[in-house]
Protein backbone atom coordinates (compact mmCIF):
# COMPACT_ATOMS: atom_id res chain seq x y z
CA UNK A 1 0.00 0.00 0.00
CA UNK A 2 3.23 2.50 0.89
CA UNK A 3 4.16 1.68 -2.88
CA UNK A 4 1.12 2.78 -4.21
CA UNK A 5 1.05 5.59 -2.34
CA UNK A 6 4.70 6.67 -3.68
CA UNK A 7 3.83 5.72 -7.24
CA UNK A 8 1.31 8.51 -6.87
CA UNK A 9 -1.42 5.70 -8.39
CA UNK A 10 -5.01 6.99 -7.00
CA UNK A 11 -5.06 6.16 -3.46
CA UNK A 12 -8.96 5.24 -4.23
CA UNK A 13 -7.20 2.23 -5.93
CA UNK A 14 -4.84 2.02 -3.97
CA UNK A 15 -7.27 1.32 -0.72
CA UNK A 16 -9.67 -0.91 -2.50
CA UNK A 17 -6.79 -3.25 -3.87
CA UNK A 18 -5.30 -3.31 -0.39
CA UNK A 19 -8.57 -4.13 1.09
CA UNK A 20 -9.32 -7.02 -1.54
CA UNK A 21 -5.51 -8.47 -0.83
CA UNK A 22 -5.76 -8.21 2.83
CA UNK A 23 -8.92 -10.60 1.75
CA UNK A 24 -7.40 -12.92 -0.18
CA UNK A 25 -4.40 -13.52 2.35
CA UNK A 26 -6.97 -14.06 5.13
CA UNK A 27 -8.35 -16.94 3.30
CA UNK A 28 -11.39 -15.67 1.91
CA UNK A 29 -12.64 -16.27 -1.59
CA UNK A 30 -12.66 -13.85 -4.01
CA UNK A 31 -16.24 -13.80 -3.96
CA UNK A 32 -16.63 -13.41 -0.02
CA UNK A 33 -13.93 -10.92 -0.37
CA UNK A 34 -15.93 -8.44 -2.68
CA UNK A 35 -18.63 -8.94 -0.28
CA UNK A 36 -16.78 -8.22 2.58
CA UNK A 37 -15.53 -4.71 1.19
CA UNK A 38 -19.17 -3.85 -0.27
CA UNK A 39 -20.28 -4.48 3.74
CA UNK A 40 -17.59 -2.33 5.06
CA UNK A 41 -18.05 0.55 2.70
CA UNK A 42 -21.70 0.63 3.11
CA UNK A 43 -21.39 0.53 6.96
CA UNK A 44 -19.18 3.45 6.85
CA UNK A 45 -21.49 5.19 5.46
CA UNK A 46 -21.81 7.69 8.51
CA UNK A 47 -18.17 9.08 7.43
CA UNK A 48 -20.11 10.96 4.49
CA UNK A 49 -22.95 12.86 6.45
CA UNK A 50 -20.70 15.95 6.49
CA UNK A 51 -21.26 16.50 3.13
CA UNK A 52 -24.89 17.35 3.88
CA UNK A 53 -23.21 20.98 5.13
CA UNK A 54 -21.88 21.64 1.35
CA UNK A 55 -25.21 23.41 -0.63
CA UNK A 56 -25.38 25.77 2.60
CA UNK A 57 -21.96 26.33 2.74
CA UNK A 58 -21.35 27.01 -1.29
CA UNK A 59 -24.69 29.10 -0.91
CA UNK A 60 -23.06 31.37 1.90
CA UNK A 61 -20.14 31.59 -0.12
CA UNK A 62 -21.35 32.53 -3.12
CA UNK A 63 -23.12 35.33 -0.99
CA UNK A 64 -19.92 36.40 0.00
CA UNK A 65 -19.01 34.41 2.95
CA UNK A 66 -15.92 34.63 2.95
CA UNK A 67 -15.09 38.07 1.67
CA UNK A 68 -17.50 38.99 4.87
CA UNK A 69 -15.57 37.26 7.40
CA UNK A 70 -11.71 39.13 6.00
CA UNK A 71 -13.78 42.45 6.16
CA UNK A 72 -14.76 41.83 9.63
CA UNK A 73 -10.98 40.75 10.50
CA UNK A 74 -10.24 44.07 8.68
CA UNK A 75 -12.09 46.08 11.25
CA UNK A 76 -10.19 44.46 13.69
CA UNK A 77 -6.92 46.69 14.43
CA UNK A 78 -5.01 43.75 16.68
CA UNK A 79 -6.00 40.90 14.63
CA UNK A 80 -3.09 39.19 13.44
CA UNK A 81 -2.34 35.80 11.68
CA UNK A 82 -1.44 34.14 14.38
CA UNK A 83 -3.80 35.17 17.40
CA UNK A 84 -6.70 34.38 15.22
CA UNK A 85 -5.41 31.08 14.91
CA UNK A 86 -4.21 30.95 18.54
CA UNK A 87 -8.07 32.14 19.75
CA UNK A 88 -9.42 29.25 17.52
CA UNK A 89 -7.22 26.60 18.92
CA UNK A 90 -8.19 27.41 22.39
CA UNK A 91 -11.75 28.18 21.72
CA UNK A 92 -11.53 24.27 19.93
CA UNK A 93 -9.85 22.75 22.68
CA UNK A 94 -11.78 23.88 25.29
CA UNK A 95 -15.08 22.96 23.32
CA UNK A 96 -13.94 19.72 22.38
CA UNK A 97 -13.16 19.22 25.67
CA UNK A 98 -16.39 19.90 27.15
CA UNK A 99 -17.66 17.07 24.50
CA UNK A 100 -18.53 20.38 21.58
CA UNK A 101 -16.50 18.13 19.02
CA UNK A 102 -18.88 19.69 16.22
CA UNK A 103 -18.57 22.69 16.91
CA UNK A 104 -15.41 23.06 14.30
CA UNK A 105 -14.54 20.96 11.10
CA UNK A 106 -12.85 21.98 7.63
CA UNK A 107 -15.92 21.89 5.95
CA UNK A 108 -18.47 24.13 8.16
CA UNK A 109 -15.62 26.12 9.88
CA UNK A 110 -12.12 26.51 8.57
CA UNK A 111 -13.15 26.94 4.62
CA UNK A 112 -15.97 29.25 5.19
CA UNK A 113 -14.63 30.89 8.17
CA UNK A 114 -11.00 30.40 9.87
CA UNK A 115 -9.07 30.17 6.71
CA UNK A 116 -10.30 33.56 4.79
CA UNK A 117 -9.76 34.98 8.56
CA UNK A 118 -6.01 34.56 9.06
CA UNK A 119 -5.84 34.99 5.43
CA UNK A 120 -7.64 38.54 6.06
CA UNK A 121 -5.54 39.03 9.17
CA UNK A 122 -1.73 38.51 7.22
CA UNK A 123 -3.40 41.03 4.03
CA UNK A 124 -3.92 43.55 5.95
CA UNK A 125 -0.14 43.70 7.29
CA UNK A 126 1.49 42.97 4.51
CA UNK A 127 -1.04 43.47 2.01
CA UNK A 128 -1.26 40.90 -1.56
CA UNK A 129 0.30 37.19 -0.37
CA UNK A 130 2.16 35.26 -2.36
CA UNK A 131 0.35 32.57 -3.21
CA UNK A 132 2.55 30.33 -1.27
CA UNK A 133 2.07 32.36 1.81
CA UNK A 134 -1.29 31.86 1.40
CA UNK A 135 -1.63 28.42 1.37
CA UNK A 136 0.91 28.27 4.11
CA UNK A 137 -1.58 29.70 6.33
CA UNK A 138 -4.72 28.02 4.86
CA UNK A 139 -2.56 24.79 5.61
CA UNK A 140 -1.96 26.17 9.02
CA UNK A 141 -6.00 27.01 9.71
CA UNK A 142 -6.43 23.30 8.71
CA UNK A 143 -3.81 22.05 11.10
CA UNK A 144 -5.43 24.00 14.47
CA UNK A 145 -8.72 22.41 13.88
CA UNK A 146 -6.94 18.91 14.16
CA UNK A 147 -4.36 19.33 17.31
CA UNK A 148 -7.09 21.17 18.89
CA UNK A 149 -9.92 18.33 18.00
CA UNK A 150 -7.35 15.78 18.86
CA UNK A 151 -6.31 16.58 21.95
CA UNK A 152 -8.78 18.80 23.28
CA UNK A 153 -11.30 15.87 23.04
CA UNK A 154 -9.89 13.06 25.41
CA UNK A 155 -10.81 15.16 28.01
CA UNK A 156 -14.52 14.64 27.23
CA UNK A 157 -15.53 11.25 29.54
CA UNK A 158 -17.76 10.47 26.91
CA UNK A 159 -16.33 10.68 23.52
CA UNK A 160 -15.77 7.29 21.19
CA UNK A 161 -12.02 6.92 22.36
CA UNK A 162 -12.18 6.59 26.10
CA UNK A 163 -15.02 4.71 25.60
CA UNK A 164 -12.91 2.25 23.11
CA UNK A 165 -10.30 1.87 25.67
CA UNK A 166 -12.67 1.67 28.63
CA UNK A 167 -14.58 -1.09 26.60
CA UNK A 168 -11.14 -2.52 25.16
CA UNK A 169 -9.71 -2.81 29.23
CA UNK A 170 -13.08 -4.22 30.25
CA UNK A 171 -12.82 -7.35 27.85
CA UNK A 172 -9.13 -8.29 29.28
CA UNK A 173 -10.01 -7.82 32.85
CA UNK A 174 -8.73 -4.74 33.44
CA UNK A 175 -11.55 -2.28 34.93
CA UNK A 176 -10.93 1.48 34.98
CA UNK A 177 -12.45 4.66 35.55
CA UNK A 178 -13.70 6.93 31.93
CA UNK A 179 -13.67 10.24 34.72
CA UNK A 180 -9.63 8.56 35.63
CA UNK A 181 -8.86 8.30 31.45
CA UNK A 182 -10.09 11.78 30.85
CA UNK A 183 -7.78 13.20 33.80
CA UNK A 184 -4.72 11.21 32.36
CA UNK A 185 -5.25 12.79 29.06
CA UNK A 186 -5.05 16.57 30.82
CA UNK A 187 -0.77 16.67 31.01
CA UNK A 188 -0.92 16.12 26.89
CA UNK A 189 -3.40 18.52 26.68
CA UNK A 190 -1.48 21.05 27.86
CA UNK A 191 1.86 19.80 26.38
CA UNK A 192 -0.29 20.30 22.68
CA UNK A 193 -1.47 23.54 23.50
CA UNK A 194 2.02 25.21 24.77
CA UNK A 195 3.68 23.63 21.89
CA UNK A 196 1.39 24.68 18.85
CA UNK A 197 0.74 27.51 20.33
CA UNK A 198 4.46 28.74 20.58
CA UNK A 199 4.59 27.50 17.16
CA UNK A 200 1.75 29.63 15.79
CA UNK A 201 3.67 32.69 17.58
CA UNK A 202 6.79 31.43 15.47
CA UNK A 203 4.60 31.84 12.23
CA UNK A 204 3.58 35.21 12.53
CA UNK A 205 7.49 36.09 12.20
CA UNK A 206 8.04 33.63 9.58
CA UNK A 207 4.86 35.13 7.33
CA UNK A 208 6.86 38.48 7.73
CA UNK A 209 9.93 37.84 6.37
CA UNK A 210 8.83 35.51 3.66
CA UNK A 211 6.24 38.18 2.16
CA UNK A 212 9.36 40.67 2.58
CA UNK A 213 11.48 38.12 0.67
CA UNK A 214 8.57 37.41 -2.48
CA UNK A 215 8.93 41.63 -2.75
CA UNK A 216 12.80 41.75 -2.97
CA UNK A 217 12.59 38.96 -5.93
CA UNK A 218 9.96 41.19 -7.85
CA UNK B 1 -38.29 7.89 15.07
CA UNK B 2 -35.69 9.47 12.82
CA UNK B 3 -32.74 7.04 12.13
CA UNK B 4 -29.31 6.95 10.11
CA UNK B 5 -31.30 5.09 7.42
CA UNK B 6 -33.16 8.90 6.74
CA UNK B 7 -30.29 10.51 6.85
CA UNK B 8 -28.51 8.27 4.66
CA UNK B 9 -31.59 8.48 2.24
CA UNK B 10 -31.04 12.67 2.27
CA UNK B 11 -27.08 12.11 1.86
CA UNK B 12 -28.17 9.88 -1.44
CA UNK B 13 -30.36 13.05 -2.94
CA UNK B 14 -27.90 15.54 -2.65
CA UNK B 15 -25.43 12.47 -4.55
CA UNK B 16 -27.76 12.03 -6.92
CA UNK B 17 -28.42 15.89 -7.39
CA UNK B 18 -24.57 16.18 -7.75
CA UNK B 19 -24.63 13.35 -10.54
CA UNK B 20 -27.58 15.08 -12.58
CA UNK B 21 -26.51 18.16 -12.72
CA UNK B 22 -22.81 17.05 -13.63
CA UNK B 23 -24.72 15.34 -16.98
CA UNK B 24 -26.38 18.35 -17.88
CA UNK B 25 -23.08 20.55 -18.00
CA UNK B 26 -21.17 20.10 -21.10
CA UNK B 27 -18.16 22.89 -19.71
CA UNK B 28 -17.12 19.71 -17.77
CA UNK B 29 -15.02 17.51 -19.65
CA UNK B 30 -15.74 14.41 -17.92
CA UNK B 31 -19.10 14.49 -17.17
CA UNK B 32 -20.26 11.58 -17.95
CA UNK B 33 -17.32 9.86 -15.32
CA UNK B 34 -18.68 12.10 -12.84
CA UNK B 35 -22.08 11.29 -13.26
CA UNK B 36 -21.49 7.59 -13.08
CA UNK B 37 -19.27 8.45 -10.43
CA UNK B 38 -22.01 10.31 -8.06
CA UNK B 39 -24.82 8.27 -9.40
CA UNK B 40 -23.23 4.90 -7.98
CA UNK B 41 -22.57 6.58 -4.44
CA UNK B 42 -26.29 7.99 -4.47
CA UNK B 43 -26.99 4.08 -5.14
CA UNK B 44 -25.00 3.31 -2.06
CA UNK B 45 -27.34 5.65 -0.09
CA UNK B 46 -30.17 5.38 -0.90
CA UNK B 47 -30.85 1.52 -1.45
CA UNK B 48 -27.17 0.05 -0.27
CA UNK B 49 -29.24 -1.05 3.44
CA UNK B 50 -31.42 -3.65 1.30
CA UNK B 51 -28.87 -4.82 -1.51
CA UNK B 52 -26.85 -7.95 -0.80
CA UNK B 53 -23.44 -7.46 0.37
CA UNK B 54 -21.65 -8.79 -2.69
CA UNK B 55 -23.70 -6.38 -5.24
CA UNK B 56 -22.26 -3.36 -3.16
CA UNK B 57 -18.84 -4.56 -2.88
CA UNK B 58 -18.91 -4.49 -7.20
CA UNK B 59 -20.61 -0.95 -6.51
CA UNK B 60 -17.50 0.01 -5.00
CA UNK B 61 -15.20 -1.07 -7.08
CA UNK B 62 -16.90 0.27 -9.96
CA UNK B 63 -16.30 3.54 -8.50
CA UNK B 64 -13.14 3.39 -8.23
CA UNK B 65 -12.23 2.40 -11.81
CA UNK B 66 -14.05 5.00 -12.60
CA UNK B 67 -12.06 7.38 -10.66
CA UNK B 68 -8.99 5.94 -11.91
CA UNK B 69 -8.91 5.51 -15.48
CA UNK B 70 -8.91 8.84 -16.85
CA UNK B 71 -10.15 10.72 -13.45
CA UNK B 72 -13.16 13.12 -12.60
CA UNK B 73 -13.29 16.38 -14.37
CA UNK B 74 -14.69 20.05 -12.86
CA UNK B 75 -17.03 22.16 -14.78
CA UNK B 76 -16.05 25.57 -15.79
CA UNK B 77 -17.01 27.92 -12.47
CA UNK B 78 -19.90 29.86 -13.30
CA UNK B 79 -21.14 33.15 -12.48
CA UNK B 80 -19.88 34.51 -9.64
CA UNK B 81 -17.35 36.90 -10.01
CA UNK B 82 -15.39 38.44 -7.15
CA UNK B 83 -16.87 42.15 -7.13
CA UNK B 84 -20.52 40.29 -7.23
CA UNK B 85 -19.44 38.33 -3.84
CA UNK B 86 -17.94 41.41 -2.19
CA UNK B 87 -20.75 44.09 -3.10
CA UNK B 88 -23.07 41.12 -1.68
CA UNK B 89 -21.33 40.65 1.18
CA UNK B 90 -21.24 44.53 2.16
CA UNK B 91 -24.98 44.40 1.40
CA UNK B 92 -25.33 41.05 3.79
CA UNK B 93 -23.27 42.06 6.27
CA UNK B 94 -22.74 40.02 9.38
CA UNK B 95 -25.87 38.53 8.70
CA UNK B 96 -24.34 35.73 6.55
CA UNK B 97 -22.80 34.17 9.21
CA UNK B 98 -26.05 33.30 10.75
CA UNK B 99 -26.92 30.22 8.58
CA UNK B 100 -22.95 29.43 8.98
CA UNK B 101 -23.15 29.26 12.86
CA UNK B 102 -26.47 28.06 13.02
CA UNK B 103 -24.81 24.79 11.75
CA UNK B 104 -22.42 24.09 15.03
CA UNK B 105 -25.03 25.66 17.28
CA UNK B 106 -28.09 23.53 16.34
CA UNK B 107 -25.77 20.30 16.07
CA UNK B 108 -24.58 20.69 19.79
CA UNK B 109 -28.68 21.39 20.83
CA UNK B 110 -29.70 18.24 19.15
CA UNK B 111 -27.15 16.07 20.71
CA UNK B 112 -28.37 17.71 24.35
CA UNK B 113 -32.22 17.99 23.62
CA UNK B 114 -33.13 14.84 21.42
CA UNK B 115 -31.94 12.71 24.01
CA UNK B 116 -35.05 14.05 26.19
CA UNK B 117 -37.81 14.32 23.23
CA UNK B 118 -40.00 11.50 22.88
CA UNK B 119 -43.15 11.04 20.89
CA UNK B 120 -45.51 8.68 21.90
CA UNK B 121 -42.92 7.31 24.33
CA UNK B 122 -40.46 6.34 21.97
CA UNK B 123 -37.31 8.80 20.71
CA UNK B 124 -38.12 11.29 18.65
CA UNK B 125 -34.43 10.08 16.86
CA UNK B 126 -32.16 7.04 16.95
CA UNK B 127 -29.64 8.28 20.33
CA UNK B 128 -26.92 6.07 19.16
CA UNK B 129 -26.46 8.19 16.72
CA UNK B 130 -27.92 11.35 17.97
CA UNK B 131 -24.66 13.74 17.15
CA UNK B 132 -24.48 12.15 13.13
CA UNK B 133 -28.63 12.80 13.01
CA UNK B 134 -27.97 16.33 14.94
CA UNK B 135 -25.67 17.71 11.92
CA UNK B 136 -27.95 16.72 9.56
CA UNK B 137 -30.64 18.17 10.50
CA UNK B 138 -28.75 21.54 11.42
CA UNK B 139 -27.60 21.56 7.96
CA UNK B 140 -31.15 21.07 6.67
CA UNK B 141 -31.94 23.88 9.21
CA UNK B 142 -28.73 25.89 8.21
CA UNK B 143 -29.88 25.73 4.45
CA UNK B 144 -33.90 26.92 5.21
CA UNK B 145 -32.00 29.82 6.89
CA UNK B 146 -30.02 30.78 4.13
CA UNK B 147 -32.43 30.09 1.64
CA UNK B 148 -34.88 32.64 3.53
CA UNK B 149 -32.56 34.94 3.57
CA UNK B 150 -30.75 35.24 0.57
CA UNK B 151 -34.21 33.85 -1.76
CA UNK B 152 -31.53 32.66 -4.57
CA UNK B 153 -32.73 29.81 -7.26
CA UNK B 154 -34.35 27.23 -6.39
CA UNK B 155 -31.69 25.02 -7.75
CA UNK B 156 -28.53 27.19 -6.14
CA UNK B 157 -28.32 25.21 -3.27
CA UNK B 158 -27.57 21.77 -5.76
CA UNK B 159 -25.30 23.45 -7.66
CA UNK B 160 -23.28 25.36 -5.08
CA UNK B 161 -22.84 21.38 -3.92
CA UNK B 162 -21.89 20.00 -7.24
CA UNK B 163 -19.21 22.97 -7.38
CA UNK B 164 -17.46 22.49 -4.10
CA UNK B 165 -17.63 18.40 -3.88
CA UNK B 166 -16.50 18.24 -7.64
CA UNK B 167 -13.85 20.45 -6.27
CA UNK B 168 -13.00 17.50 -3.41
CA UNK B 169 -13.55 15.43 -5.98
CA UNK B 170 -12.83 11.64 -4.82
CA UNK B 171 -11.07 12.51 -1.89
CA UNK B 172 -14.34 12.88 -1.00
CA UNK B 173 -14.96 9.23 -0.83
CA UNK B 174 -11.26 8.54 0.52
CA UNK B 175 -12.05 8.46 4.44
CA UNK B 176 -15.37 6.09 4.04
CA UNK B 177 -13.13 3.85 2.13
CA UNK B 178 -10.09 4.00 4.68
CA UNK B 179 -12.78 2.91 7.62
CA UNK B 180 -14.00 0.02 5.28
CA UNK B 181 -9.85 -1.05 4.91
CA UNK B 182 -9.37 -0.84 9.14
CA UNK B 183 -12.37 -3.00 9.51
CA UNK B 184 -11.13 -5.28 6.95
CA UNK B 185 -7.56 -5.11 8.66
CA UNK B 186 -9.41 -6.02 11.81
CA UNK B 187 -11.49 -9.33 10.56
CA UNK B 188 -8.21 -10.62 8.93
CA UNK B 189 -5.95 -9.98 12.38
CA UNK B 190 -3.35 -7.79 10.59
CA UNK B 191 -2.47 -6.73 14.27
CA UNK B 192 -1.12 -9.49 16.00
CA UNK B 193 0.95 -10.18 13.16
CA UNK B 194 2.39 -7.20 13.95
CA UNK B 195 2.57 -7.21 17.71
CA UNK B 196 4.38 -10.45 17.10
CA UNK B 197 7.32 -9.24 15.21
CA UNK B 198 7.49 -6.37 17.72
CA UNK B 199 8.02 -8.99 20.72
CA UNK B 200 10.27 -10.75 18.19
CA UNK B 201 12.87 -8.03 17.26
CA UNK B 202 12.81 -5.51 20.28
CA UNK B 203 14.59 -6.11 23.80
CA UNK B 204 11.81 -5.55 26.06
CA UNK B 205 13.03 -5.97 29.67
CA UNK B 206 13.60 -2.37 30.33
CA UNK B 207 10.60 -0.44 31.31
CA UNK B 208 11.48 3.02 29.73
CA UNK B 209 12.19 0.33 26.57
CA UNK B 210 8.67 -0.82 26.81
CA UNK B 211 7.32 2.37 27.31
CA UNK B 212 8.85 3.18 24.39
CA UNK B 213 8.19 1.05 22.16
CA UNK B 214 4.30 1.47 22.95
CA UNK B 215 3.79 5.18 22.32
CA UNK B 216 5.95 5.03 19.02
CA UNK B 217 4.49 1.65 17.92
CA UNK B 218 1.33 3.50 18.63
CA UNK B 219 2.26 6.34 16.71
CA UNK B 220 3.28 4.17 13.74
CA UNK B 221 0.86 1.56 13.62
CA UNK B 222 -1.81 4.68 13.78
CA UNK B 223 0.20 6.03 10.69
CA UNK B 224 -0.48 2.72 8.68
CA UNK B 225 -4.10 2.08 10.05
CA UNK B 226 -4.81 5.84 9.70
CA UNK B 227 -7.23 5.53 12.90
CA UNK B 228 -5.43 5.50 16.31
CA UNK B 229 -8.67 3.70 16.97
CA UNK B 230 -7.41 0.36 15.25
CA UNK B 231 -3.89 0.48 16.47
CA UNK B 232 -4.93 0.91 20.35
CA UNK B 233 -6.38 -3.00 20.72
CA UNK B 234 -3.33 -3.98 18.38
CA UNK B 235 -0.66 -2.41 20.77
CA UNK B 236 -2.37 -3.13 23.96
CA UNK B 237 -3.03 -6.24 24.22
CA UNK B 238 0.41 -7.09 22.32
CA UNK B 239 2.60 -4.56 24.60
CA UNK B 240 1.05 -2.41 26.69
CA UNK B 241 -1.22 -5.29 29.27
CA UNK B 242 1.40 -7.51 29.25
CA UNK B 243 4.69 -5.66 29.43
CA UNK B 244 4.04 -2.40 30.74
CA UNK B 245 1.24 -3.60 33.26
CA UNK B 246 1.64 -7.01 34.02
CA UNK B 247 5.53 -7.34 34.18
CA UNK B 248 6.44 -3.76 35.32
CA UNK B 249 3.26 -3.19 37.80
CA UNK B 250 2.03 0.36 35.42
CA UNK B 251 -0.91 1.93 35.96
CA UNK B 252 -3.61 0.89 33.56
CA UNK B 253 -5.55 3.55 33.34
CA UNK B 254 -2.56 6.41 32.91
CA UNK B 255 -0.52 3.89 30.31
CA UNK B 256 -4.21 3.54 28.05
CA UNK B 257 -4.88 7.33 28.10
CA UNK B 258 -1.44 8.49 27.11
CA UNK B 259 -1.10 5.56 24.70
CA UNK B 260 -4.52 6.43 22.83
CA UNK B 261 -2.96 10.33 22.36
CA UNK B 262 0.07 8.86 20.95
CA UNK B 263 -1.29 7.33 18.12
CA UNK B 264 -3.33 11.02 17.85
CA UNK B 265 0.43 12.30 16.62
CA UNK B 266 0.71 9.28 14.11
CA UNK B 267 -2.87 10.56 13.21
CA UNK B 268 -1.76 13.69 12.35
CA UNK B 269 1.56 12.78 10.06
CA UNK B 270 -0.47 10.35 7.41
CA UNK B 271 -2.28 10.24 4.41
CA UNK B 272 -4.10 7.68 5.70
CA UNK B 273 -6.31 9.75 8.22
CA UNK B 274 -7.78 11.06 4.62
CA UNK B 275 -10.60 12.92 6.29
CA UNK B 276 -8.53 14.96 8.46
CA UNK B 277 -5.35 15.29 6.51
CA UNK B 278 -6.27 15.17 2.78
CA UNK B 279 -9.62 16.30 2.42
CA UNK B 280 -9.25 19.78 3.76
CA UNK B 281 -6.20 19.98 1.28
CA UNK B 282 -9.07 19.77 -1.38
CA UNK B 283 -11.34 22.07 0.37
CA UNK B 284 -8.70 24.70 0.58
CA UNK B 285 -7.73 24.19 -3.20
CA UNK B 286 -4.28 24.02 -1.83
CA UNK B 287 -1.55 22.60 -4.68
CA UNK B 288 0.06 20.16 -2.65
CA UNK B 289 -1.90 17.16 -0.65
CA UNK B 290 0.52 17.16 2.28
CA UNK B 291 0.56 20.76 3.10
CA UNK B 292 -1.58 20.28 6.46
CA UNK B 293 0.41 16.81 7.21
CA UNK B 294 3.97 19.07 6.91
CA UNK B 295 2.97 21.93 9.27
CA UNK B 296 1.87 19.28 11.58
CA UNK B 297 4.29 17.02 11.60
CA UNK B 298 6.58 19.50 14.17
CA UNK B 299 4.12 19.81 16.68
CA UNK B 300 3.06 15.65 16.30
CA UNK B 301 6.95 14.87 17.26
CA UNK B 302 7.83 17.22 19.66
CA UNK B 303 4.22 15.87 21.33
CA UNK B 304 4.95 12.33 21.34
CA UNK B 305 8.31 13.23 22.80
CA UNK B 306 6.65 14.78 25.51
CA UNK B 307 4.58 12.26 25.80
CA UNK B 308 7.13 9.54 25.91
CA UNK B 309 8.50 11.37 28.98
CA UNK B 310 5.09 11.74 30.85
CA UNK B 311 4.21 7.89 30.04
CA UNK B 312 7.81 7.06 31.90
CA UNK B 313 7.43 9.62 34.71
CA UNK B 314 3.79 8.70 35.52
CA UNK B 315 2.81 5.13 34.66
CA UNK B 316 5.01 3.59 36.89
CA UNK B 317 4.34 6.20 40.29
CA UNK B 318 1.28 5.26 42.35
Amino acid sequence: MVIGFVLRVNPLLVVTVAGLATGIASGLGPLAVVAAFGKAFITSRYVAIIWLVLPVIGLLEHAGLKERARAVVAGLSGATTSRILLAYFAIRQITAALGLTSLGGHPQMVRPLIAPMAEGAAENRYGELPPKVRNLIRAHAAGVDNIALFFGEDIFIAIGSILLIKGFLDQNGVHVEPSQLAIWAIPTAICAFVIHCTRLLFLERKLRRSVSVAEDET
Amino acid sequence: MITLEHIYWLTGLMMAGVALVNLRDPTNPRRFHNTVFWGIYAITFLVGSRLPDVVNGFLVIGMVLVASIRGLGQGKEEGSSKQAREASATHWGNKLFIPALAIPVVTVLGTVLFKKITLHGAPLVDIKQVTVISLAIATVIALSIGMAMLRPPLFAPINEARRLLDAVGWAAVLPQMLAALGALFAVAGVGTVVSGLAQQWIPLDNPSVVVLTYTIGMAIFTMIMGNAFAAFPVMTAGIGLPLIVQRFGGDPTIMAAIGMLSGFCGTLMTPMAANFNIVPTALLELPDENAVIKVQIPTALILLGANILLMNFLVFRH
